[in-house]
């Protein structure tokens, strides 16, 4: 027999299903929007939650590690809101337009949705899907399109989240900041969609923090967001992952870049219990420059994979990436990277290093760099490494005077910010120096 | 009291006995020079002054002030006036020059009771030691050693020593790598540092750094014990002679 054997499912796989049924058509959007759902969903019943035996999700074994389905949020209530205002503290230091979403819902009055600059909207995704707003149609699941079964998740059941465009050639002045807050009530399940295009010419920087008010909370994320980048433009995405330890957070961006263009891409990571970090980037123009970086600090028993697939599907694009981890108690990060590098894709420059920095002997790092290569001039490369803190440095410090734990401080704060670094705007690379700092001193 | 007083040293290191039984006393105000061949236990002894792990004390003291900081991590020794120059001061990227000495300057003080230096009183006392010993202020911006000539990592040592204020400074080997203008300019800065309050062990193979850094104590070190001590001349002889006659006297 060669028949594909799948097993029973999981309570996870049922309930999802259950709820599905149960909730498909109260969510937003007309008919085309219904279609597309119930294809997402049929996508994921076929493959069920993804597990080990599948290699993008191997060392992430959502089958194991969702144990079950958490209701899908409603609607937050005044105590809900309230709550997360307190959340909001997050990145204050950096002056941005925010938009606040609490358990998945856009909540005008947190947000700051007046007096927009000149070339930028801002609406409601679940507003946009039910009056199936045909530009967004023209754009959902188009830009990097994936078989991924995360996304297909989100698509199934997908409810609220940012719709933004900026318009060719407007140069936004203000960071944009989308701040996702579990309000910390029952645990829940967010299905959150954003679509940002950023059109040719424009420069625009987009934050995008998740934080809880609760860190026992179990809910569930599920988010996705598209990003066109035009020609000639120049965007910053940066994302922040500090939620509470019992949170399951799953997110994807799916990125297309068009020619000429900058773009820098930087996923933080220090909250969550288990964390899958996707980024699908694609460079579909030529001569575009980018960086790709990430920072991870895990303590507890707290996971985080991050996997990206950067394509290069264009000639003379520079792509680096660099991705920094480190890990504590029994944390365990996870990076997977590909560069896809294609036929036509001549004179492409793309470097690709992750580092693990073990602070404790259960810590876990898995590195797992790929490099696919169908074109024959280019320059690629990537590098891996794993260790302990350097004891020979450690002396140094410690023989002009400098306490062991301060030592120690000083060489991972050196470590995680060679990719920090990476990122433009000085006071949210500042901030998040600060973050490093305050998980450093809660160590001690 | 002496400001140093070694008594009946024994070190092993992997099992294997480095120091043997070494005595040494140095009082406050004075050079001793510490020579001797390889492997006669000269890095060791200076590693082991300053707390280096993996460095096991079978036997014997080290006072400073009459105080044993044998039990003491190498910080609270560092606090305490003890500087070890480094033979290969390393590098660390990542780490601005001026936040190191910035952190270590202030943990320094912070572990004596002193308050924190502020910041344009500290930059006030960078400045003036950076340009007594040629360091550019670009250089201090950079990752702590990252890119510097060998020559530049000595003048570093010597910029931290300058900046810490030690009582007790150990330079091991500084001379080794540096090019005669180099070692004038370590040398300076060294020979600018001494004081009655100040004492320094200055481990070197060669006569030559002794031109310039003239000590007032010559130690022979043979097989991890002391076996000559002498004058400045003491030094010349060996330049003259060698080690040999030492390494037999042992046998």
């Amino acid at each position: 027999m060669n028949a594909e054997v799948r097993p029973i499912k999981t309570a996870a796989e049922t309930a999802l299903a259950t709820s599905f049924a149960a909730v498909k058509r109260a969510l937003p959007g007309p008919a085309a929007v219904g279609a597309l759902r119930e294809d997402a969903f049929r996508r994921f019943e076929t493959e069920g939650l993804p597990h080990r035996r599948v290699e993008e999700w191997k060392y992430t074994d959502l089958r194991a590690l969702m144990r079950e389905a958490k209701p899908l949020a409603g609607l937050p209530d005044a105590a809900a809101k309230d709550r997360a205002k307190a959340a909001l503290a997050t990145l204050a230091a950096v002056d941005a337009r925010r938009i606040v979403f609490v358990d998945g819902t856009l909540v005008p009055e947190l947000s700051d949705l007046d007096r927009l600059e000149a070339g930028l909207t801002i609406r409601s995704m679940a507003q946009a899907l039910a009056a199936g707003d045909r530009d967004l149609l023209a754009h959902l699941g188009r830009l990097v399109p994936t078989d991924d079964v995360a996304v297909a998740l989100n698509t199934a059941f997908m409810g609220d989240g940012a719709l933004i465009h900026v318009a060719p050639g407007a140069a936004l002045a203000q960071p944009i900041h989308l701040v996702f807050v579990n309000a910390g009530g029952e645990a829940v399940a967010i299905f959150a969609r954003s679509l940002v295009v950023i059109e040719d010419g424009a420069r625009a920087m987009l934050l995008e923090s998740h934080v809880g008010c609760s860190d026992a909370s179990e809910h569930q994320v599920n988010a996705v967001l598209e990003l066109k980048v035009g020609d000639a433009a120049h965007v910053d995405h940066v994302k922040i992952t500090g939620e509470g330890a019992g949170a399951l957070h799953v997110s994807t961006l799916m990125a297309a870049v068009g020619a000429h263009a900058r773009f820098n891409e930087f996923l933080f990571t220090t909250g969550g219990g288990i964390v899958r970090n996707q980024a699908f980037v694609r460079f579909g123009g030529e001569g575009t420059v980018a960086g790709i970086r990430g920072a991870t600090l895990l303590k507890g028993r707290q996971h985080a994979d991050t996997t990206l697939v950067a394509e290069h599907a264009a000639a003379e694009c520079t792509s680096r990436e660099v991705f920094k981890s480190v890990l504590d108690d029994e944390g365990r990060s996870v990076f997977q990277g590909k560069i896809i590098v294609c036929p036509r894709a001549q004179k492409t420059d793309a470097k690709m290093a992750t580092h693990a920095l073990l602070l404790s002997d259960t810590a876990e790092a898995d590195n797992k760099p790929e490099l696919e290569i169908f074109a024959d001039d280019v320059q690629c490369g990537h590098g891996a490494t794993s260790g302990a803190l350097d004891q020979e440095l450690l002396f140094y410090l410690k023989a002009r005077g400098i306490p062991a734990k301060e030592a120690e401080a000083l060489l991972i704060q050196a470590f995680v910010g060679e990719a920090v670094e990476g990122i433009e705007h000085a006071g949210l690379r500042d901030a998040l120096i600060d973050r490093v700092v305050a998980w450093l001193k809660a160590r001690e | 009291m002496h400001l140093l007083e070694v008594k009946n040293l024994h070190v092993e290191v992997d099992g294997k006995k480095i120091l043997n039984g070494l005595d040494l006393s140095i009082g406050s105000g004075s050079v001793h020079a510490l020579m001797g061949p390889n492997g006669s236990g000269k890095s060791t002894l200076a590693h082991v002054l300053a707390g280096k792990a993996d460095y096991v004390v079978t036997q014997g003291e080290v006072l400073l002030d009459g105080e044993d900081i044998l039990a003491l991590p190498p910080e609270e020794r560092a606090a305490k006036g003890l500087f070890l120059a480094f033979q290969y001061p390393l590098e660390i990227p990542g780490v601005a020059t001026m936040t190191f000495l910035r952190t270590a300057l202030n943990a320094q003080r912070k572990q004596r009771g002193e308050d924190e230096l502020s910041t344009p009183e500290f930059l006030k006392r960078v400045r003036a030691v950076a340009g007594k010993l040629g360091i550019e202020q670009e250089m201090l911006r950079r990752g702590v050693n990252v890119g510097f000539s060998g020559g530049e990592k000595k003048r570093n040592e010597i910029l931290q020593m300058a900046l810490l204020q030690p009582r007790l400074c150990v330079l091991d080997e500084t001379d080794s790598g540096l090019d005669i203008d180099a070692l004038k300019i370590v040398a300076d800065g060294v020979n600018a540092l001494r004081s009655p309050e100040r004492a320094f062990i200055v481990i070197t193979h060669y006569q030559r750094l002794l031109n310039y850094i003239v000590p007032d104590v010559v130690h022979v070190l043979s097989r991890g014990r002391i076996v000559k001590t002498g004058d400045k001349e003491l030094a010349l002889d060996l330049e003259a002679t060698g080690y040999a006659q030492y390494q037999e006297e042992m046998a």
